[in-house]
């Protein structure tokens, strides 16, 4: 495969993860919105496997497939399975205002381009213009923690937020040392348990998994 | 050696009170534990201080003169919360709040989050800090939520989403900083060790290393909570069990204070401007009259002294952004004896919340009366806070004023007002609780004397003698961070 060639096919699924990343942001059905994260987790497997093959980094298979086991197959599972057990895979989550949601999303993408252009400039590598999709990423898994009302989703928000910082890393540096993203795996890992945890506390404690009813601890006048 | 074995031993600790459980002994297996980090940390501490900084195991670990007494002043807290927690959780076991299983739950990651803060501290890898940092938010997540009430919940949730996001960032941050030193150091594990990059970054990417510090201010910055993303702290502070309150505000805060000021060193040695310390300033600054301001309308005891935290975390961050070796000689002590004097009010502010069982401050009353140690501890704590003399606060506030006053004139009217606000917040409310008859609802109860005994003349000391090997360290680490 050429440089050339491997070049536009990470373009294409840069392009596929923004994609998915801002049909996350208005997705309302449950189940869809976790498709759409495996989804988003597959596409990064690929890019970081070509990276890896094009590159000649082998420790990048190593994390392509990282990423596969973990953001495409055990964390989706582990979420569908956390849906099915509190029943809550019927829910449709009300999305407030769509449009401007979207356009607060396209705003985010133009300033991570402004951002990340003295890098671009700097950078050597075939990967380099994918660094701006890669922050865009991270700003909408922001922008959808703080839109959505419901604990799931915004746990999908923050492991689509890690997602974009994966694919930083990759597209920035052809990836962090391995020490390194294995921890950051373990650490992803144990957040998962966590979160699990937490999903069935807030269940039994609140009767539901909408954040807006945890407004207790406010600052009194 | 001495490292790794102050680093083992929390690890070993933890799986072992994970196995012990409910057993009797379990909160003395948990002293024990952290009496023997402590020792190995004084152990390292002399070895650091007789030939200087080191490197172990391989290039993973080094020590110097700052995180040394970091890492003995962590394990010395940690030593000491395990003592007060021994009688505060068997009380909160007679009460009923707490259960068996939850205690023992208690006790591995405590052990665990003492673990991830060594590591913080004495790793060489700026992705290992990254990674050591994150378990720290995550073992104690669990902590805060442990009573299970419906605010413990929402507290511990919104620190974890907000510290989640908060450390996401920072690790973007560490991504731009790696590709900054790749390009000198040549790609592999070797371009992220501390010692590495701070051999070559004058030839760091200027451009780069400014993006990247934003990105670590503001990732970093949630940790040691300073405003405006300072949210989650007041929460997790007065919903988590007290001991927790102690090790969050005493220790947790520093490093991750720590991590940032490490990185600022980096950037000043790639930019060769101030921009960096500008920016802390900045932070800090805002954080101090936020705080204090927000200090005036607490009623909750626990909440008042998470403010108070922030606000000298703030007066840290302002100081080591200021720089220089005046105020950061002060910011370096201001660390330590924020640390002891925050935990030892939080001990007696535990024992006092747990004598009323409230921690609604109107309802607290007549401590000095019902509890001599409890009632004198929290005044003489909060005095000591505050910054009165002859407490060492008091130094290190003034150390950092005084260079203000000097560096930054404009700066110090504002953090003065921030002082007296506080001053006059804390006094109000603290005066009422310590004095005046034994209210009915008090009850009598089986206090820990050693912590808060031991912490406050600490305090006392540091005020008033300055002992000689400490102060060598602040100078080397001083020079380290010029």
């Amino acid at each position: 495969m050429s440089t050339q060639l491997a070049a536009q096919i990470n373009s294409l699924l840069a392009a596929l993860i923004l994609l998915t990343a801002f049909a996350m942001l208005v997705q309302r059905r449950m189940y869809a919105l976790l498709h759409l994260f495996a989804w988003q987790g597959f596409f990064l497997s690929v890019s970081t496997a070509i990276v890896g093959f094009v590159a000649k980094t082998h420790h990048l298979y190593i994390s392509s497939l990282l990423t596969l086991l973990l953001k495409v197959i055990l964390l989706p599972y582990i979420l569908h399975v956390l849906i099915r057990k509190l029943r809550i895979h019927k829910e449709v989550e009300t999305v407030v205002n769509v449009p401007t949601t979207m356009l607060m999303g396209i705003a985010l993408v133009i300033f991570s381009y402004h951002l990340t252009a003295p890098i671009r400039e700097l950078s050597t590598l075939m990967t380099k213009s994918t660094l701006a999709v890669a922050l865009a990423t991270v700003m909408l898994g922001l922008l959808m923690m703080i839109t959505r009302r419901h604990a799931v989703t915004q746990i999908i928000g923050f492991l689509a937020m890690e997602n974009g910082l994966f694919f930083a890393a990759t597209s920035a540096t052809y990836g962090m040392p391995l020490v390194v993203e294995l921890g950051v795996a373990l650490d992803l890992l144990i957040a998962a348990f966590i979160f699990g945890i937490f999903f069935f506390h807030i269940n039994t404690t609140f009767d539901s998994l909408d954040v807006e009813q945890m407004a207790r601890l406010k600052e009194e006048d | 050696m001495s490292l790794l074995i102050l680093l083992s031993v929390p690890l070993v600790a933890s799986l072992a009170l994970a196995f012990i459980g409910d057993r009797k002994f379990a909160p003395e297996v948990n002293i024990l534990g952290s009496a023997a980090t402590f020792a190995a940390g004084v152990v390292l501490a002399v070895e650091v201080y007789r030939n200087g900084p080191m490197l172990a195991g391989g290039n993973f670990f080094f020590v110097d003169a700052f995180n040394v007494y970091l890492a003995v002043l962590t394990s010395f807290v940690s030593v000491t919360t395990a003592i007060f927690s021994r009688r505060y959780m068997r009380r909160e076991l007679e009460h009923g709040t707490l259960g068996h299983r939850r205690i023992r739950f208690y006790h591995a990651m405590f052990q665990l989050f003492i673990f991830a803060m060594l590591l913080c501290l004495l790793t060489n890898n700026v992705g290992v800090l990254w990674i050591a940092m994150e378990l720290a938010t995550l073992s104690t997540v669990l902590l805060v939520s442990l009573y299970r009430t419906p605010s413990a919940i929402e507290a511990a949730w919104k620190y974890f989403i907000l510290c989640g996001v908060g450390i996401a960032l920072a690790l973007f941050g560490t991504v731009l900083l790696y590709f900054a030193a790749e390009k000198v150091l040549g790609a592999g594990g070797e371009a992220l060790l501390w010692t590495n990059l701070n051999e070559v970054s004058s030839k760091l990417e200027p451009t780069i290393l400014s993006l990247a510090f934003v990105f670590l201010m503001v990732g970093y910055g949630t940790k040691v909570g300073l405003v405006p993303i300072h949210n989650w702290l007041p929460d997790a502070h007065s919903e988590g069990p007290t001991p927790i309150s102690a090790v969050l505000s005493g220790l947790l805060l520093n490093i991750a204070l720590y991590a940032l000021v490490r990185c600022k060193v980096l950037v000043d040695g790639s930019t060769g401007t101030h921009h960096s310390g500008d920016i802390m300033m900045g932070f800090g600054i805002i954080s101090v009259l936020v705080a204090s301001f927000s200090l005036l309308r607490q009623k909750d005891i626990k909440r008042m002294f998470a403010y108070s935290s922030i606000e000298h975390m703030g007066i840290a961050t302002f100081a080591f952004g200021l720089g220089g070796p005046v105020a950061t000689f002060g910011a370096l002590l201001h660390m330590l004896v924020h640390s002891l004097t925050k935990s030892a009010i939080f001990f007696t502010v535990g024992h006092a919340s747990q004598m009323h069982r409230t921690q609604e401050m109107d309802k607290i009353k007549g401590l000095i009366r019902g509890n001599p140690l409890v009632g004198w501890g929290m005044a003489l704590g909060v005095m000591a806070i505050v910054g009165m003399p002859p407490f060492g606060v008091f130094t290190s506030e003034f150390l950092i004023l005084t260079a203000t006053i000097k560096d930054a004139p404009l700066m110090a009217p504002f953090l003065l007002l921030g002082l007296a606000v506080t001053f006059a917040a804390l006094f109000r409310r603290v005066q009422s609780m310590v004095s005046g008859e034994i209210p009915d609802h008090q009850k009598r109860l089986k206090v820990a004397h050693v912590p808060v005994l031991l912490h406050m003349s600490l305090v006392l000391v540091l005020g008033l003698y300055m002992p000689k090997f400490l102060s060598g360290w602040f100078h080397t680490a001083v020079g380290l961070l010029k």
